[in-house]
């Protein structure tokens, strides 16, 4: 099949992202709208009534359904859809706003993840308990299954990991909206208390509230409204077996990450990811997921990724910068909102407009969302025309 | 000629000093009682008696079990039924529940010998095992442990002959726990040992004695319940036993198991005996009960099983009291235990064979065998063309592992870890395992613990332990 059909045939006219954090004065009502109209308001949309044909809506924890954004923004009378897959939903709410433009349905969409964990009464993550056999369990003890394997193999240690949080909260600093604002230093992130080997506090997300909003539209007449719009070069989820119970998982990678990229890659006819990407955006749940998807998406060769760590290959100076905002670990996890609001950040990072945390001439930025166990991966690629 | 055809134990590997209060760590050398921690309770004990009873042993060819408690969870709803599952025994197997009294271990061998001896079974399983629980602080507390013995009764190639068995029953108050209260009770103890276990003991043995028409010197052993130390040695002077003629109770070690506790002492005695020795085993709860046994050759011919002796070797140390408090929920918590609708019933009816009897199923196309049943195949993708097969008996390889700090215990972190059963891979938690000791490719053996409360209700299923 012609992967590459979807290059290029749809652009983000306009990108929102609500203040991320533990928002205990904001409902879902008011973080999505302050995301939506300021996508509108970027994307010179000033009704919204009459030019949203369509809606796709992301939230993994809403108890209402899509209804919750259709009534939060008064759009009646068009479709809302509510998507939903794992920690991946914004990159699936993307994706079918893209694949519905590109098949000629509408010309103009609005995209909405977001997430309001901190209504639930619990700090982290919900722990999940679905069956006899299921342990109360957290995605920390997911995750951390591939630490003892890829560190017996490779010989990386904590310290490969410690150094991922630092810069990520590095880059949380120079975010406006981002919810962490504070630097740490390798043994302070070496210190946190331990919630899963060898993941301490530190190691782990900060799960916020919040929510991102996009606009996409008809590349021909996204060009027409904006010189700058980002053109879609491919977005793709990919589904996997459930790790822990895949025989021939080796817990060194995650086959989803390695499917999608091999897609999305296709899709927008890049060859060589580590020197054609100039910015991404990647799934840091955990630092070790942040490590594993460097070498998953080709960034670098398996076993490899430590090394890069060390040189700063990856921070805001090296040649292929990531998490600019500061990733889930500092900006936030709205889960729904999550892959909405990295593609607010390479918005803002292809179009100039990144501030202190600008890469310079960035042209290719990559998004990625990993969920589950994890058994999903979704990868956007947005570049300038 | 019935009798025991095979025998063994189980008795948790946590340690609690007696007398060990607070935070302290406790003083190692004194004496010390066996208690289950929290993922454990008197199925579980019972399933891992069974389990090591019926190693090398086709669990279809038995065709009864009678378990045997004070502590079973449910009022209403059967435990050997639970446990039958778990054991993987015959669906037709016939399944009984005896309880009330702490005498119900004798009991139950006492009904397991006459259903052979009728005829209307070849092979029953019998298992006692309890888990009392004494209030903090008391003087039972100094005194109950938890532990489980578990007999095959059969006339082929018979161990112990059972060759009679004596019993009186009486009405006393003096030691009981009413529907819904957590601990023992006991009258005063003058009263519970001078007109209850002491006399009534003594008259079911010597009835016993009379029956046969033997005298006290023509038992190698005596196997004798007893409330405490002091009173075990009241009853052995009462007797006119002597001192080797009696098997060590175990005080200081084990502590009182109550309904297992004179089982587990047969156990004991059954690992030293030689052909021809001749076991008195006596019980009391509620009156007394009396067995006879004799000890053939056939004894030289097995294994050494997993007895008492196997398991008093195998030791954790609690951490503090505090720990114990915590692994038997006698600690107060800001919230109760998980509580809500908890688990769907028809969930786990429906994965009963997951999850009781850990079976996974096997391909017949292309032999991977799998965890848990699936209807498409995970590696060949042919679709309802499975085996049922029972990985619970199997040794399992550490894939990886991770330790979880979040998941509520006593004492965390818990070892979690994915394990590989020749080709299926499990996602479980490790038991029995000091976090610095698990590594990738270590062996384990799998053990039916108790998961979780969710729903108020104990849910139960495996977990990996250290391979022995």
């Amino acid at each position: 099949m012609a992967k590459e059909s979807i290059r290029d045939k749809t652009a983000i006219v306009g990108v929102g992202c609500c203040k991320f954090g533990e928002n205990w004065d904001q409902s879902p009502a008011d973080m999505i709208v302050d995301a939506a109209y300021e996508a509108y308001a970027d994307a010179g949309i000033e009704k919204p009534q009459e030019e949203i044909e369509a809606v796709f809506t992301g939230s993994l924890y809403t108890t209402v359904g899509p209804h919750e954004c259709s009534d939060a923004l008064k759009l009646f009378g068009i479709p809302v859809t509510g998507v939903s897959n794992y920690c991946a939903t914004g990159t699936e709410a993307l994706r079918c706003a893209v694949m519905s433009v590109a098949a000629g349905l509408y010309d103009t969409v609005l995209v909405v993840g977001y997430d309001k964990p901190k209504d639930r009464g619990v700090s982290g993550p919900s722990v999940m308990l679905d069956g006899v056999r299921s342990l109360p369990r957290t995605p920390a003890g997911w995750f951390s299954l591939c630490a003892a394997t890829y560190f017996k193999k490779y010989g990386a240690g904590r310290e490969d990991l410690a150094r991922i949080a630092v810069k990520n909260h590095h880059n949380g600093t120079l975010a406006p909206n981002s919810f962490l604002k504070r630097e740490i230093t390798l043994d302070e992130a070496l210190g946190g208390r331990m919630i899963s080997w060898p993941f301490g506090l530190y190691d782990c997300a900060a799960q916020t509230d919040g929510a991102a909003a996009a606009v996409v539209m008809r590349a021909d007449l996204a060009r027409a409204r904006r010189d700058d719009a980002v053109l879609v070069k491919g977005v793709t989820i990919q589904s996997g077996p459930n790790p822990q119970k895949d025989p021939s998982n080796d817990f060194l990678s995650w086959k989803p990450t390695a499917w999608a990229a091999e897609e999305v890659y296709a899709m927008a006819g890049i060859s060589d990811p580590s020197s054609q990407i100039d910015v991404a955006q990647l799934h840091d749940c955990f630092t070790l997921t942040e490590l594993l998807s460097y070498e998953d998406l080709g960034f670098c060769p398996k076993g490899s990724a430590p090394d890069h760590i060390r040189s700063g290959r990856f921070e805001l100076s090296g040649d292929l910068p990531v998490n600019t905002d500061g990733g889930l670990k500092a900006f936030g996890h709205p889960t729904g909102a999550t892959g909405v609001r990295m593609i607010y950040e390479n918005v803002l990072q292809l179009q100039g407009r990144a501030g202190d945390r600008q890469i310079p001439d960035a042209a290719l930025a990559l998004s990625h969302n990993i969920g589950g166990h994890p058994t999903v991966c979704g990868i956007a690629i947005l570049g300038l025309p | 000629m019935t009798g025991i055809t095979h025998y063994a134990a189980y008795i948790p590997p946590t340690r609690l000093p007696v007398g060990a209060r607070g935070n302290a760590p406790p003083q190692p050398g004194g004496p010390e009682k066996a208690v289950a921690w929290n993922d454990e309770d008197a199925i579980t004990l019972a399933v891992a008696a069974g389990r090591n009873c019926l190693r090398g042993i086709d669990p279809q060819q038995v065709d009864g079990l009678v378990f045997a408690s004070t502590t079973h969870p449910f009022q209403e709803k059967q435990a050997a039924a639970l446990i039958a599952r778990a054991l993987d025994l015959r669906r037709d197997a016939h399944s009984t529940d005896l309880g009330g009294s702490l005498r119900a271990g004798t009991t139950a061998l006492r009904t397991a010998w006459d259903a052979v001896e009728a005829g209307s079974s070849r092979t029953v399983l019998v298992i006692a095992s309890d888990c009392r629980m004494a209030a903090p602080g008391s003087a039972l507390e100094a005194n109950l442990g938890d532990g489980a013995a578990a007999f095959l009764i059969g006339n082929q190639n018979v161990i112990a002959r059972i060759e009679e068995t004596h019993a009186i029953s009486d009405e006393i108050v003096d030691v009981w726990r009413r529907t819904g209260d957590p601990f023992s009770h006991s009258w005063e103890d003058r009263f519970v040992i001078q007109e209850g276990y002491a006399p009534r003991t003594q008259e079911a043995v010597e009835g016993l004695l009379a029956k046969l028409g033997r005298s006290r010197s023509d038992y190698a052993r005596y196997v004798l319940y007893a409330p405490d130390k002091r009173s075990h040695t009241g009853l052995t002077r009462a007797l006119g036993v002597q001192a080797d003629q009696v098997q060590d109770p175990l005080f200081g070690r084990l502590g009182n198991t109550g309904a297992a506790f004179a089982p587990m002492q047969l156990v004991a005695a059954l690992e030293e005996a030689a052909g021809g020795d001749r076991i008195l085993v006596a019980s009391y709860g509620d009156g007394a009960e009396a067995i006879s046994l004799e000890v053939t050759e056939q004894t030289r011919k097995t294994d050494p099983p997993r007895g008492i002796s196997w398991h008093l070797a195998r030791r954790r140390p609690v951490p503090s009291y505090q720990h114990y408090l915590e692994s038997r929920g006698l600690t107060p918590h800001e919230w109760p235990g998980s509580d809500g609708p908890g688990l769907s019933a028809t969930v786990h009816f429906r994965e009963r064979d997951d999850d009781i009897s850990f079976r996974g199923q096997a391909c017949r196309k292309c032999d991977s065998i799998q965890f848990p049943a699936q209807r498409v195949c995970e590696t060949c993708f042919a679709r309802d063309e499975f085996d049922p097969i029972r990985l619970a008996d199997r040794v399992g390889r550490v894939v990886t592992y991770t330790l979880d700090f979040f998941f509520p215990t006593p004492d965390p972190p818990t070892v979690v870890s994915v394990v590989d059963i020749d080709g299926a891979r499990v996602h479980i938690q490790v038991a029995d395992c000091p976090p610095e000791d698990i590594e990738i490719g270590m062996e384990l053996e799998f053990s039916f613990r108790r998961i979780h409360e969710a729903g108020g209700r104990p849910n139960y299923f495996w977990k990996g332990v250290p391979l022995a």
